[in-house]
């Protein structure tokens, strides 16, 4: 008896808690709310560094730019992101922008929105749909262009050389996109010069780990390692380790070109441990927000927007390191 | 003649043969590939080379694949021994970042023993809700898998925290006398386990509590003590190799540190001969299994296997080493049965291809 009344009190608590929740949003989501823009996002998750930087960032901007931001973590499945969606859709939010977990089954929900007459934004990763009209524009980095720009450096580095440079290369998870894209932008770059040879290239998971444990079967494989190329800053100080444990200098012995441009990696960078960092920024808040504007407005915008970034050589990185935000 | 056949026939039959053999192959395998795979020379006042690489590498998953054993031994499984890295590192590194000196050597004892403690605390946790309420072993730990995760990114905060702490590094990545630390903390474990399990009586009630947890708490054995034992061990050594795991990175990544050990340090028990069904277990040769697979992973970097094909590559060696350690797969192929011999009588073929 008494378990049951708890079961009944329990529930009574629940629904009008939910009920609560429910009211409590209601004036919040209307759009006609003294006219300031409402904002829903949804975000992957909270997986990793640059991306509790780039929550950081979209929360600062939204704030900055006076637009009220409705904020929900996908905790990297689809599902609650598809739910996050369909509640900003009845909610009347004037725009929605999200991160996509992965990559298929949008067509749904965006469609739904699409009715709804609510513009939606990609930020930092696609979706494959073939329909277009499904977004307005998809704001992020282009990876390609980051292994591009790695590429680019180095070979300037070896311009007039005519040894042959032996590079070997720590990719990203296999598979998936960013890895995929930088080894293409390196690639594709490094392959016009013949002098240019990658004597090595194994997957280090994004982690330090894997990059100090790859590394470490690299240097007793290959005596002559010139150039190291990691496709983000955390494999790259996993291999900075197992390369002095080998009595190199990283940076001097071993150049080391990475990308991402994190904390950690600039202060490396800074340290003249690594050589070159190319930037995939997670700050791109205020780009978003102003793209929330014009597409309220109603104003035509690009279908892909490349985030601001730029490169670091060790010298740069001495100077802007102190206010570095990540 | 006789005498050394005999001596052969002695050694093929023997438990830890197979998985001996074949690290032994994947060993020489690689001379072939780079032929100075075995050398070890003293370079920057450390030993170097890739035989130290595989041992010092090796050495959380053999200290966590010791644990392993001992809660498969039960009948059990510990799926949250992934989680339980992550905890461990992320706790000691967070203890040492907020520490004023990184490098005060009480400051990093205190921030190993928090974490060890933690370890206990979430072995207790698993040991709890298996003997003591009774959940199958694969969901109760399950449950410490999936959300052991969170805890760890809790601890972190999301972040990646890097530490600069020397003492601290020593525990994965440091040396003691040219020698790896981590491989001396692991031997330890080794030795400290195998004391325990066949020098008391411990392992004969470990083994009686897998076999048949009911008949030998009607014995008089207290199997629930047992089990509870077990899963704080497993937790214990989850929160050693967390630690050598950070260390040797110097940082605590809550997302991916330990990220599926849990499957390799299973698979290293099994290969190296002991039964998911509980009941006998071997210590040597999980020590080989998880050498042979930490061996196997250093193959794949050396040799420059492409990483698409990885996954396929270590797949296809597990199970010809799974194969040919079972006598029933072994008589179909070679035409003969294995004499079983006094002291390591067969199993049954059931026990040994659990792949």
């Amino acid at each position: 008896m008494l378990r049951k009344s708890t079961t009944v009190l329990l529930a009574a608590v629940i629904a009008v808690g939910a009920l609560a929740g429910c009211s409590k949003k209601e004036p919040g989501g209307g759009s006609a709310n003294d006219g300031k823009i409402t904002l829903g996002f949804s975000q992957v998750g909270a997986e990793s560094g640059w991306r509790t930087a780039n929550t950081k960032s979209i929360q600062e901007a939204a704030t900055a730019a006076g637009i009220d931001l409705k904020f929900s973590d996908a905790q990297q499945k689809q599902e609650n992101q598809i739910q996050a969606i369909r509640s900003f859709i009845a909610q009347k939010v004037d725009v929605i922008a999200f991160s996509p977990v992965v990559e298929s089954g949008w067509d749904a929900v965006l469609n739904e929105a699409k009715e709804a007459k609510i513009p939606v934004i990609l930020t930092d990763r696609a979706i494959d749909s073939p329909d277009t009209s499904l977004y307005q524009t998809f704001l992020g980095s282009d990876f390609i262009k980051e292994g591009t720009l790695a590429g680019e450096w180095l070979a300037k580095q070896y311009e007039g050389k005519n040894d042959p440079v032996n590079i070997v290369e720590l990719q990203g998870t296999t598979g998936s996109a960013p890895a995929n894209d930088r080894k293409k932008g390196f690639g594709d770059v490094i392959s016009k010069d013949p002098k240019f040879k990658i004597i090595a290239s194994q997957t280090g998971d994004f982690t330090r780990a894997k990059g100090k444990e790859v590394m470490e079967a690299f240097l007793k494989a290959h005596q002559d390692i010139d150039v190291l190329f990691a496709h983000n800053d955390d494999m790259g100080l996993g291999a900075i380790e197992a390369i002095e444990a080998a009595g190199k200098k990283p940076g001097v012995d071993i150049k080391i070109i990475t990308i991402d441009a994190v904390h950690d990696g600039m202060q490396a960078l800074a340290d003249g441990k690594i050589n070159f960092i190319a930037e995939c920024s997670p700050l791109l808040g205020p780009q978003l927000m102003e793209l929330v504007k014009k597409v309220k407005a109603g104003e035509s915008v690009e279908k892909r927007i490349v985030t601001n970034e730029t490169t670091f050589t060790q010298d740069k990185a001495k100077a802007v390191l102190p206010e570095r935000k990540y | 003649m006789t005498r050394f056949t005999a001596a052969a026939r002695t050694a093929v039959t023997h438990r830890l043969f197979w998985p001996a053999a074949v690290l032994a192959v994947l060993v020489l395998g690689n001379v072939a590939f780079t032929p100075n795979f075995l050398h070890i020379e003293v370079r920057n006042g450390h030993l170097y080379g890739s035989l130290i690489d595989i041992l010092r590498l090796g050495a959380p998953l053999v200290v966590v694949s010791l644990g392993m054993t001992v809660v498969i031994a039960t009948r059990g499984i510990d799926l949250s021994v992934g989680s339980t890295i992550a905890i461990s590192g992320a706790l000691a590194c967070l203890v040492i970042s907020d520490s004023g000196d990184q490098n005060s050597v009480g400051g990093v004892l205190v921030a190993v023993g928090l974490a060890l403690a933690l370890s206990l605390v979430l072995g207790l946790w698993n040991g709890f809700l298996v003997a003591g309420i009774g959940i199958q072993p694969i969901i109760a730990t399950l449950i410490l898998m999936v959300g052991g995760r969170g805890i760890a990114q809790l601890i972190t905060d999301g972040q990646i925290i890097t530490i600069n702490s020397d003492p601290y590094e020593l525990i994965g990545g440091g040396y003691l006398a040219t020698f790896p630390f981590s491989v001396l903390v692991a031997v330890v474990m080794i030795a400290l386990t195998a004391f325990l399990a066949r020098r008391t009586a411990l392992g004969v009630l470990i083994e009686a509590t897998g076999g048949n947890a009911e008949a030998s708490r009607l014995a008089g054995i207290r199997a629930r003590g047992i089990m509870v034992m077990v899963y704080l061990f497993c937790g214990l050594c989850a929160g050693i190799a967390g630690l050598m795991i950070s260390s040797n990175v110097h940082s605590a990544d809550g997302n991916n540190a330990g990220l599926w050990y849990e499957l390799d340090a299973i698979l290293a028990v099994v290969i190296g001969g002991t039964s998911l069904g509980g009941g006998r277990f071997s210590l040597g040769g999980t020590v080989l299994g998880a050498l042979i697979i930490q061996a196997l992973s250093t193959t794949v970097y050396t040799v420059g296997i492409p990483p698409e094909t990885t996954m396929l590559f270590k797949a296809v060696v597990v199970t010809v080493v799974c194969l040919i350690q079972s006598p029933a797969f072994r008589a179909k192929v070679f035409g003969r049965r294995p004499r079983p011999t006094p002291t390591t009588p067969a199993e049954p073929a059931k026990i040994e291809v659990p792949a």
